[in-house]
């Protein structure tokens, strides 16, 4: 069940999730229960198969919600990073006129993506699509920024360039981060959800995270 | 004497409605290309065949019928969850046999079939050049509404779901288009020629340029060109104008081999010879 709120502010979670149990043919995980704030950037750990994905997708209309409510502000804008996204295999669109779609277009696009600007999608690699495809969420003006497995495919430069995408004019925006790499959700989370093997969640605060996966800076 | 043909006025009106449709098909092309769904236009133009054949039994016009066969099978298409090959294959088995089945067991239907095969774009009138007029009308007067909305739910597949704006609009334009320039094609050019013209030149088209505007473009250049000699060929040689229009077609894929060969000297990253891409690990 989906639900608006009448109005949103600062102090408002963009997003409230409550006993959410989402799956497909059947329940995947739940029940959960967490809200999304302004500004922040909310982890989403546990093993594969956990549902991570699931969760997102649940957001966005694109899994089944079996029970429990995800409550949204009105007006909400959404984008979806989606796992493995598919490089179509003969389609001459350049980088600029991908981020176009999605309203992020910009002028000051990060350095690492203006070469990718005026190349067409069928001459990138795999981790420069995924690059562009993430700059095409957080380039642009949506609120929650949704990001599935985003290092996949993507070498260390193009990781610390994804962290700056992440860092960047937030607030007002924020971010759902799923990875199954710990050091990278903890350089870049502000809160956590980890998805146990029972579908249940526990939230782990960001210090703690930090104190698990080693100390990763950030 | 190829300028008489094209400007003869026993063959004007035939001329201009066979040119406007080699732009809409391949427009409408580009974009089935772009979704993957590029042989639905086979499984489509086999049914309004079918349809086509049906209009005797039933009693309707010949355009009607397809239109409302073809139709129909787009709708179950887009009722359905997610469609793939598989679904477009069933809609070549189903709209062959049943245009077969009806050729052979309904009056004229033998000529009525052999027409829908090689076309019968000599015989096409002022209805199909007005019909013809207005897909193309409708169809780039909706353009710049539309291609952003085809290109994001390309990418991001669960925008609009997520932003809870509704899909259904495009979605049925789009259908609408694809069902009009499957049974106009169909009509004129006959099954495989129209296929044909939804899939050469878009595919030419995509290696020869970067950016989509300019291949949608080229797209429509490829198609208008190969249609026009086509057309001069075929009464040239006096030959069905429907296989004509197909091998005009196939002969432009020789570009796609001149561009991926120019592409492997220069060092740049290219094509496969009929599709295959070879991806830059860089």
């Amino acid at each position: 069940m989906i639900e608006h709120n009448a109005s949103s502010n600062q102090d408002e979670p963009l997003l409230s999730v409550r006993e959410l149990v989402a799956g497909y043919k059947g329940p995947v995980v739940g029940p959960l229960t967490f809200s999304v704030l302004p500004g922040e950037v909310l982890g989403v750990g546990g093993r594969n198969g956990s549902g991570k994905s699931t969760v997102l997708r649940a957001i966005t209309g694109a899994a089944r919600t079996f029970s429990g409510s995800i409550q949204r502000c009105a007006g909400l804008t959404v984008t979806h990073h989606q796992q493995r996204p598919e490089l179509p295999p003969e389609l001459p669109l350049l980088g600029r006129e991908l981020l176009r779609v999605m309203h992020a277009d910009r002028t000051d696009a990060p350095e690492i993506i203006q070469p990718l600007l005026d190349r067409p999608i069928n001459q990138m690699s795999g981790g420069q699509f995924q690059l562009l495809q993430a700059w095409a969420c957080l380039g642009g003006d949506a609120e929650l920024v949704l990001l599935d497995e985003p290092t996949n495919n993507l070498d260390g430069r193009a990781i610390d360039a994804l962290t700056a995408f992440i860092q960047t004019e937030r607030p007002p925006r924020a971010v759902m981060l799923v990875s199954h790499e710990r050091e990278f959700l903890a350089e870049n989370c502000t809160r956590m959800i980890e998805l146990g093997d029972e579908n249940g969640s526990a939230e782990v605060h960001q210090d703690e995270m930090r104190r698990v996966s080693g100390g990763a800076g950030g | 004497m190829s300028d008489f043909i094209l400007f003869d006025p026993m063959f004007r009106t035939q001329y201009f409605i066979g040119l406007l449709l080699a732009v809409s098909l391949s427009l409408v092309g580009a974009f089935l290309k772009l979704r993957e769904e590029w042989l639905a236009a086979l499984g489509l133009s086999h049914i309004a065949a079918a349809g086509g054949l049906a209009a005797g039994p039933l009693g309707i016009p010949v355009l009607a019928s397809a239109f409302v066969f073809a139709g129909l099978a787009a709708l179950i298409k887009g009722l359905l969850p997610r469609t793939d090959n598989s679904h477009y294959a069933l809609m070549i088995f189903v709209g062959w046999g049943a245009a077969l089945l009806l050729a052979a067991n309904t009056h004229q239907g033998e000529v009525i079939g052999q027409a829908l095969l090689r076309g019968q774009l000599y015989f096409t009138h002022t209805p199909h050049l007005v019909a013809a007029i207005i897909l193309l009308a409708i169809l780039l007067s909706a353009l710049s509404w539309l291609s952003p909305k085809l290109l994001t739910e390309r990418f991001f597949p669960d925008y609009f779901s997520a932003n809870r704006l509704p899909a259904w609009r495009h979605r049925l334009l789009f259908g609408l288009l694809v069902v009009g320039a499957v049974v106009l094609g169909t009509l004129a050019m006959g099954a495989m020629a129209a296929f044909a013209m939804f899939v050469v030149p878009p595919w030419v088209a995509f290696v020869l340029v970067k950016g989509w505007r300019k291949a949608l473009v080229l797209t429509v250049i490829i198609a208008a060109v190969a249609y026009t000699v086509a057309f001069v060929l075929a009464m040239l040689l006096d030959q069905p104008f429907g296989p004509t229009l197909a091998i005009c077609l196939a002969a432009t894929v020789s570009l796609r081999f001149l561009a991926n060969r120019a592409a492997r000297e220069q060092g740049a990253p290219a094509e496969g010879p009929l599709g295959g891409r070879q991806q830059l690990d860089q």
